[in-house]
């Protein structure tokens, strides 16, 4: 079982795109996935969490994600607030959405992290919501270039379940320019 | 069939449109929204030819089925928590007016203090007002039961309340086979009322009020009274105990997928030790079992998925010659224990060859619970046993020190 655990604030979109990442888990070809909200408080800007689990057979576990292989940091700031590598598995690797040198980042120097200016995927594609790069779908593509549980096809087709067909095109852009950018 | 990814919320909203609901009344409660939410969209798009009635609470959300029920609809309706308990005056009313309405149950806990997240206390509380109470372990039960449900509830005219735990399956998405349209037609044709329209050539006075003994209507028929009419209820709750398990097996001869019945079982075969809950528990402690018997424990699962009617003398059967039954309750009658626990004890007093109970009371609010949790109770519980306990008090699993209580 791989289990994923994001990092983001309310409103980033951290829940949807976990779900998109089951559904991307589970055209890729893993039977059983799950995604769900971390059970809390939630408000605008806040931090909060979001997990996704995936595997060959049906999941059977319910309780929060502590021990994940994969973190996801929708953007650097949350690294002052959040421990991304909490309970990270060995061999286990952060993602994160960042413009800043690795050393740079509030992250122990032993734990694999990924960066990629997703924010940037998000701005070029043009996924902008009230003037704000949403880059929650973006970084489904980093995920797929860093991690190679899902493909890249099959966040695609994920990404056009989830929405209407306009914002559909723009966010699968956005998730191939993510993809391309992600030095994995 | 299609498989989606799905929430539990979207399961039980889909079982609603396959069973061809016509009129639907609801108020928002987290965690149940997204149930509504999702119906109240499928109206308006026309993908779903209902009625939905917007009201301003729960109660009249409940009146509003209990009304269209009585003239013939297929009703649905779905809440939580606060608003189960401000419906309770008319979920007592639907059950004693033998009305075939499902609601669906996201299980939260009740305030004060505030609080959203997932226990059992809710639906449990309700557990004597007159209605089936089924327990579901996963989102493909809570459609599939859904589904189930108007079967049952039309058969018997019982009420039936859908029971899924809150955020745990409500928020969480998980892959859900959803059957075609006519497998389900096939399954569910419309339904037949007494009552399908009200008449004005033939006129008539809905719920009068009912004496202590029976006497002779207008036209001099002898009508129940109000002891007679409840005797005949509690017979139909018992009937249940052989109508869900029918229903089941007829839903799995229709679509190819039944869940047990009243109660199932996982490794229990062979087990000294029972582990027993209802809901997404169930699922968890399916993990815990293959841990303990990895140790060498000889333990199984006991799932209930009707509460009420209580299964009594299945699980005796199912739990004769057992040594321990472990008990997970995510509710408790306080000053008491843990509901299932207490009517277990019930089932079993007597009985031969029958276990120990232990009660455990665990995720209340939302506290979270995992396999290894429940695995570290079970052994506590067995370790209990092993030191000549034969009755305690429950195991508050996952309590914290640093808040207070002990």
């Amino acid at each position: 079982m791989h289990e994923i655990r994001w990092h983001g604030r309310g409103g980033q979109g951290a829940v949807t795109s976990s779900k998109i990442l089951a559904e991307a888990a589970f055209r890729s070809g893993w039977s059983g996935v799950t995604a769900a909200p971390s059970f809390g408080a939630e408000r605008r800007g806040a931090p909060i969490t979001a997990s996704t689990r995936m595997d060959r057979e049906p999941i059977r576990i319910l309780s929060q994600v502590t021990t994940p292989d994969v973190v996801v940091v929708l953007d650097d700031s949350l690294l002052a607030v959040a421990n991304p590598a909490a309970g990270l598995k060995p061999g286990g690797v952060v993602i994160v959405n960042t413009v800043r040198p690795r050393a740079e980042l509030a992250i122990p120097a032993d734990v694999r992290v990924v960066t990629a200016d997703v924010t940037g995927s998000a701005l070029a594609a043009g996924v902008v919501v009230g003037g704000q790069p949403m880059v929650n779908t973006a970084i489904l593509g980093s995920i797929a270039a860093a991690t190679k549980l899902v493909t890249l096809e099959s966040v695609e087709a994920a990404i056009a379940d989830a929405f209407p067909p306009g914002p559909a095109a723009k966010n699968i852009e956005a998730a191939r320019l993510a993809f391309q950018c992600t030095n994995a | 069939m299609t498989t989606k990814v799905i929430t539990g919320n979207e399961a039980a909203a889909t079982a609603a449109k396959l069973a061809r609901v016509q009129v639907i009344a609801a108020y928002p409660i987290t965690p149940q929204s997204p149930v509504v939410e999702t119906l109240s969209a499928w109206v308006e798009s026309g993908e779903l030819p209902a009625e939905f009635v917007t009201v301003e609470s729960e109660h009249s959300a409940l009146t509003v089925c209990i009304t269209a029920s009585t003239v013939g609809a297929r009703v649905f309706t779905a809440t939580s928590a606060n608003g189960l308990a401000y419906m309770n005056e008319q979920v007592w009313w639907a059950a004693g007016a033998r009305l075939p309405i499902v609601m669906c149950i996201a299980n939260r806990a009740m305030a004060a203090p505030w609080n959203v997240l997932n226990d059992q206390q809710d639906s449990m509380s309700e557990r004597d007002a007159g209605w089936i109470q089924l327990y579901c372990r996963d989102n493909q039960e809570i459609l599939d039961t859904t589904i189930q449900a108007y079967r049952i509830a039309e058969r018997l005219n019982v009420p039936v309340m859908v029971c899924y735990d809150g955020f745990l399956l409500s928020h969480t998405v998980m892959p859900v086979d959803v059957p075609s349209a006519e497998e389900i037609d096939a399954f569910l044709p419309p339904r037949t009322a007494p009552l399908q329209l009200v008449d004005a050539n033939d006129p008539r006075n809905i719920g009068p009020v009912t004496l202590a003994d029976p006497r002779a209507d207008a036209d001099g028929v002898v009508r129940p009274g109000y002891m007679e009419f409840r005797a005949l209820h509690h017979g139909a709750l018992l009937e249940a105990l052989d109508v869900i398990p029918e229903v089941d097996a007829e839903y799995g001869a229709a679509v190819g997928r039944s869940w047990g019945g009243l109660t199932w079982e996982y490794q229990l075969a062979d087990a000294d030790v029972a582990l027993v809950a209802a809901g997404s528990l169930t699922t968890q402690l399916t993990l815990a079992v293959e841990a303990l018997r990895a140790e060498g424990v000889k333990v199984g699962v006991l799932g209930i998925r009707a509460y009420r009617p209580f299964p009594a003398a299945e699980l005796r059967a199912r739990l004769a010659g057992k040594q321990l039954a472990v008990v997970f309750d995510k509710a408790l009658s306080y000053g008491y224990e843990g509901p299932i626990a207490g009517d277990l004890k019930a089932a079993l007093f007597t009985a031969e060859n029958s276990p120990v109970v232990f009660g455990c009371v665990c995720g209340i609010g939302g506290r979270d619970v995992s396999p290894e949790n429940l695995a570290d109770a079970a052994r506590r519980a067995i370790a209990d046993l092993d030191s000549g306990l034969r009755d305690r008090t429950p195991d508050w699993i996952n309590l914290r020190p640093e808040g207070g209580a002990r």
